[in-house]
């Protein structure tokens, strides 16, 4: 009997060790890859920035994984910031014309101007981006850029037509013209064709937002719809709109790549430039990996990802990074004229005075730019 | 006395038929008081409060209220989304019932059956990639261009336009409106329609004064469901239409996404709810009145 007790328990001491190594082996498995596991960043931009097209390469690198938020738009982006506690994005991508807005509401940190090739830019102002610096203190780093004005459907439209503005009112174009729907470029145009170059088309007095209405309203009967990123793309590839307002080559030069009879200029009026330009979260306990990303995408291979972006493309701001695009796709940098004497070189035309930055409006509100839009989406 | 103790035994079932029942209207209560009233509430509340510096502030304001009413725009686009959703409900309420009709009177069992199966198919697949393959089929390019191109017809618009919208709510609400349609039509007594018949009425008439009337909630709760489904809808007139001009639901987006104005889009949303809740009530009050 005592044996027969002595077997039991010894079975059962056996039986019940195996079922506590298994489970408890998902535990210890689980111990073992948590040291590997990559680091998360959560990043907040537009879309495409943390696809890995664009990161990869920093990840595997460093050990570390993206985990992006899109968003669309300035405005959505201070919106997302604002709605979060602080510390939930470490790395924010804002459009230049909203970094100030995030410094003056501290939602991003100080950056190390010594950390970045600022002395490599292709242009002085880049180094002092309007609003990127307060009081001798950099906030945050441009990394891309690109070029609004004109786009339009090469089978229906002329390159020399389209030099002007003055192409959306054709009357082969009724019901063909589309806008991209954000009225910040779309009204920056209109306000651009009615000569608004200086100071700026965001610059400008109640007699002159009057006009740029007045004018945006004649070509509401050639508008056949207001579309966001995939309409746009869509509307223009299967050539429902035969021209574009508000957007440029960051959008017809996917579908370009693709072999779509699509192109973008930058008319005789001047174009508006969009800036992307990346800053630290306030807060971010990785800020010393963000840095370092920061400093990939300044770095030559890191611009020619920006640059060849599969998303939207975007120019190089770095001498280097133009000269590792040209060594690397030659053609992708002829196309989009960064290549030394290009008639369409994103820094001759900014030299030629015919580049103004995107803004907010300086003196009317933002509610009332964005009222009108309403009015005129409705007319 | 034997009356006495049935009336106490239908009371004990009664008070336990209750306890019963409240149990499991329970979970269905909480549901509705979490997921809707709540919200609901917190939406009202919301149209009071103020943006600033991009951050909503608790607060109890009109001025949103007298924004939004006050501007022209708002107002085109409120009768243009009645408007669209009126015609929707019309449209797949006319184009469904010769389907529920022959579906419900003309078919066997066997075939009905698989017909509604094919009809709840759609709803497997996304709404947005379903509206999405519509750029395939009615682009200048497309596929209708295409075919009535053979013919020498076209090329015409019709995506960016309001027939490109009606297409759109049609791939939301027509198989649901067929289907909802089919189950009362089928329910309607034969007999009754059999009667009509033998009373001399041909198939139009029997249709109009013996099966409209019998199948009348059913048919009136379709078009509601057509109304609610179309009037609420972001992606057909976004997508399809265009945006030209903007639907309420557009409007909502817009406003949230410019200036990140969301207590002016809850004014919007609570007028889009106040104006469903009157539509769907009046609706069904019609649909339940007692014949005089």
């Amino acid at each position: 009997m005592t044996e027969k007790t002595d077997l039991l328990r010894r079975k059962f001491l056996k039986q019940s060790t195996i079922v506590s190594s298994v489970v408890a082996m998902p535990m210890i498995l689980t111990t073992n890859k948590a040291s590997a596991d990559p680091v998360e960043i959560n990043m907040l931009a537009w879309y495409g920035h943390g696809e890995p097209d664009v990161v990869s390469e920093f990840e595997a690198r460093n050990n570390v994984k993206f985990k992006p938020k899109y968003y669309a738009g300035g405005d959505n982006m201070v919106a997302l910031i604002a709605q979060s506690p602080p510390g939930t994005y470490d790395i924010i991508l804002s459009d230049g014309e909203f970094v100030q807005q995030l410094n003056e509401s501290g939602y991003i940190e100080q950056l190390n101007a010594d950390d970045y090739p600022f002395d490599d830019f292709l242009y002085d102002d880049f180094t002092q981006f309007p609003g990127h610096w307060k009081d001798g203190k950099l906030f945050s780093a441009m990394v891309r850029f690109g070029h609004l004005g004109v786009s339009y459907n090469k089978n229906h439209v002329t390159a020399e037509e389209a030099m002007s503005y003055q192409c959306f009112w054709k009357p082969e174009l009724a019901g063909k013209v589309g806008h991209f729907d954000w009225h910040l470029p779309s009204l920056g145009m209109m306000s651009l064709y009615n000569g608004n170059a200086k100071p700026g088309p965001f610059d400008i007095d109640g007699g002159a937002w009057d006009k740029v209405q007045e004018t945006t309203m004649s070509l509401r009967p050639q508008v056949g719809g207001f579309f966001d990123y995939g309409g746009t793309f869509n509307s223009l590839k299967n050539g429902e709109m035969l021209a574009m307002c508000g957007i440029g080559d960051w959008i017809t030069g996917v579908l370009e790549k693709d072999g779509a009879p699509v192109a973008s200029v930058v008319p005789k009026e001047g174009g508006i430039q969009w800036t992307e330009s990346y800053c630290i979260g306030k807060g971010s306990e990785k800020a010393g990996l963000v840095n370092q990303f920061i400093q990939y995408m300044l770095s030559p291979e890191g611009q020619v990802r920006s640059a060849e972006m599969a998303a939207y493309p975007g120019f190089c701001v770095t001498n280097g990074g133009v000269s590792a695009l040209q060594a690397a796709n030659m053609t992708e940098a002829q196309r989009t004229g960064q290549v030394e004497g290009a008639i369409n070189n994103p820094i001759r035309l900014i030299e030629e005075g015919r580049i103004h930055y995107r803004d907010i409006p300086q003196r009317q509100s933002l509610e009332d730019w964005n009222d009108f839009w309403s009015e005129y989406k409705n007319a | 006395m034997k009356i006495n103790t049935q009336k106490k035994a239908v009371g004990r079932i009664g008070s336990k038929v209750d306890g019963y029942a409240l149990t499991w209207r329970l979970p269905v209560i909480f549901w509705q008081l979490l997921f809707f009233v709540g919200p609901l509430l917190f939406t009202i509340a919301m149209t009071f409060f103020l943006v600033k510096n991009y951050r909503m502030t608790e607060a109890f304001e009109m001025k949103n209220w007298v924004k939004m009413m006050g501007k022209g725009y708002f107002w085109d686009s409120y009768f243009l989304t009645i408007g669209l959703a009126s015609l929707a409900t019309v449209v797949a309420s006319c184009l469904a019932f010769p389907a529920a009709y022959a579906l419900a009177f003309k078919v066997s069992e066997n075939t009905r059956r698989w017909a509604i199966f094919f009809l709840i198919i759609p709803f497997f697949t996304s709404y947005l990639v379903r509206t999405f393959s519509w750029y395939v089929i009615l682009a200048e390019s497309g596929v209708v261009n295409n075919v009535l191109g053979w013919v020498g017809l076209g090329p015409y618009t019709m995506l960016n336009t309001k027939f490109g919208t009606m297409v759109g709510y049609m791939t939301l609400t027509l198989p649901l409106v067929i289907i909802l349609q089919t189950l009362p039509i089928a329910n309607v007594d034969r007999r009754l329609v059999e009667a009509a018949q033998n009373l001399g009425a041909n198939g139009f008439w029997t249709i109009v004064k013996v099966i409209i009337p019998s199948a009348r909630v059913g048919l009136i709760i379709g078009a509601v469901f057509c109304f609610i489904l179309s009037f609420g809808d972001f992606v057909s007139p976004y997508y399809l239409g265009g945006s030209k001009p903007p639907t309420l639901p557009i409007m909502i987006i817009d406003t949230t996404k410019s200036g990140q104005q969301w207590p002016r889009a809850a004014v919007v949303a609570v007028i889009m709810m106040v104006t469903l809740m009157v539509v769907a009530f009046a609706s069904i009050k019609y649909a339940y009145r007692k014949k005089s």
